[in-house]
């Protein structure tokens, strides 16, 4: 917060109409702008959730980025490759995003590496076979887009108009996923059994994805006060289920789920409960992958210093020839 | 290597922002920004960050600090002076509704 935000908003006597005018453009359903006025804790909830996101972004590449250089063809390869680098573009949106609230986008990065922002759990699971690949597609980038498409409509501009740009691509992501997966129940025993051990092991993580049970998410209220999240935790869940059950039977596969059913009085499926103790200890820091899934970004950013210093350098030794070349 | 460069690759590059002509006819929209050490630099990385799938035919960057504004709020003064010229309206004026293609 810039030094200016923060005696405004601590100066009780300009406070009021500021504050309804900032309730009236949220009630009106009008975008909230980086250089408006708004209530500290508006501010915070959003970096906190834009930082988290675009964390997840960058995390999110190393699961299967892990599988760039062993792809089966060239195609998957291609295909994979510019997957991971639109998740990494993906991060960046939000990263910009969150520097028009005032966030420092070093310290950000630095928060992440230091553990004190959090990312999403899901990428705290190994990538064991290929077809991890498209099970993630599939899921994992499914339910991004469950989770992403009601966030396009976020009360804050800048937020609203990242997530647009990056729901435009997530539907590439899932649909090479669920191709791949085709590809691969079309061809030997062993390739199928591959892909429905995949699904055994990335449904759960994924219905963790959309948080907590309503009842246990503490800062939802006032998000959808907000209107920074427009629908709750449980809600999406749901809504990722129904979408996800006929394409799992389209694909031949079963979800490991024994209470998975349709409802047909609720028009809705019925579902297992997740491990929610299992989320909490990923969330922690205690999943499979945690550690080095930060130690790699650790290395990442510290091999990346010297390249960080060298063009530095370079731009300033450019700028003083400029300079000298105008004043000669 | 000056003194400033060696930071340990610490502090960031400055911020650009990035406009971008999504096709010919249109003018120049606002997208994002982005982090770069040089001009040059900012433009490679616009194009690989904001326009992978043909999103654009030109782009400008320019940096953030450069950027002149309003002041922050709409319900600002400075934007006072065209709210009460409803002259400037073509729906100002009233025309009868046999007068032709008017
Ligand atoms: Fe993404
Ligand atoms: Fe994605």
């Amino acid at each position: 917060m810039t030094a200016q935000q923060a005696a405004e908003s601590a100066a009780p006597g300009a406070l009021p109409p500021l504050q309804e005018h900032f309730d009236a453009t949220i009630a009106r359903d009008q975008r909230i702008e980086p250089r408006d006025w708004m209530p500290d804790g508006y501010r915070s909830t959003l970096i906190r959730q834009i930082a988290q996101h675009a964390h997840s972004e960058i995390i999110g590449m190393q699961p299967e980025g892990e599988w760039i250089t062993r792809a089966p063809s060239l195609r998957r390869k291609a295909i994979l490759f510019a997957k991971v680098q639109d998740e990494a573009g993906h991060g960046l949106y939000l990263y910009s995003a969150a520097e028009t609230l005032g966030a420092d986008r070093a310290d950000l990065t630095e928060r992440l590496i230091e553990g004190r922002q959090k990312y999403s759990s899901i990428f705290n699971y190994p990538t064991l076979t290929f077809a991890d690949v498209g099970v993630i597609g599939w899921f994992v980038d499914g339910a991004a887009i469950c989770n992403q498409v009601p966030l396009c409509r976020s009360s804050y501009g800048p937020y609203a108009r990242a997530m647009v740009r990056i729901c435009k691509e997530e539907s590439f992501h899932q649909r090479q996923g669920y191709e791949l997966l085709m590809t691969m129940m079309r061809g030997t025993d062993a390739q199928r059994e591959m892909v429905q051990d995949a699904v055994d092991r990335w449904w759960w993580p994924s219905l963790m994805m959309f948080g907590p049970p309503d009842d246990h998410s503490p800062n939802s209220a006032a998000s959808m006060a907000w209107k920074i999240k427009r629908h709750s935790n449980d809600e999406l869940r749901r809504r990722f289920v129904d979408m996800t059950v006929p394409q799992a039977e389209r694909l031949g596969v079963t979800l490991p789920d024994p209470e998975l059913r349709w409802n047909e009085e609720r028009g809705h499926h019925d579902f297992g409960t997740p491990d929610w103790d299992e989320l909490m200890r990923v969330i922690k820091g205690d999943g499979p992958c945690n550690a080095q899934r930060i130690e790699r970004r650790r290395t990442a950013h510290e091999e990346g210093a010297w390249v960080r210093e060298a063009a530095a350098a370079h731009a300033a030794k450019q700028a003083a020839r400029t300079e000298k070349g105008t004043a000669a | 290597m000056s003194g400033e460069a060696r930071d340990g690759g610490k502090r960031d590059w400055p911020l650009y922002e990035v406009f971008v002509r999504g096709k010919r006819g249109l003018n120049h929209v606002h997208v994002g920004s982005l982090h770069a050490a040089d001009d040059r630099m900012a433009l490679t990385h616009a194009r690989d960050l904001y326009t992978r799938r043909n999103e654009g035919v030109s782009i400008w960057v320019v940096r953030s600090e450069h950027i002149a504004a309003s002041t922050r709020d709409e319900k600002d003064p400075f934007f006072a002076p065209s709210a009460d010229k409803v002259y400037r309206h073509p729906t100002f004026y009233d025309i009868p509704d046999d007068v032709p293609h008017i």
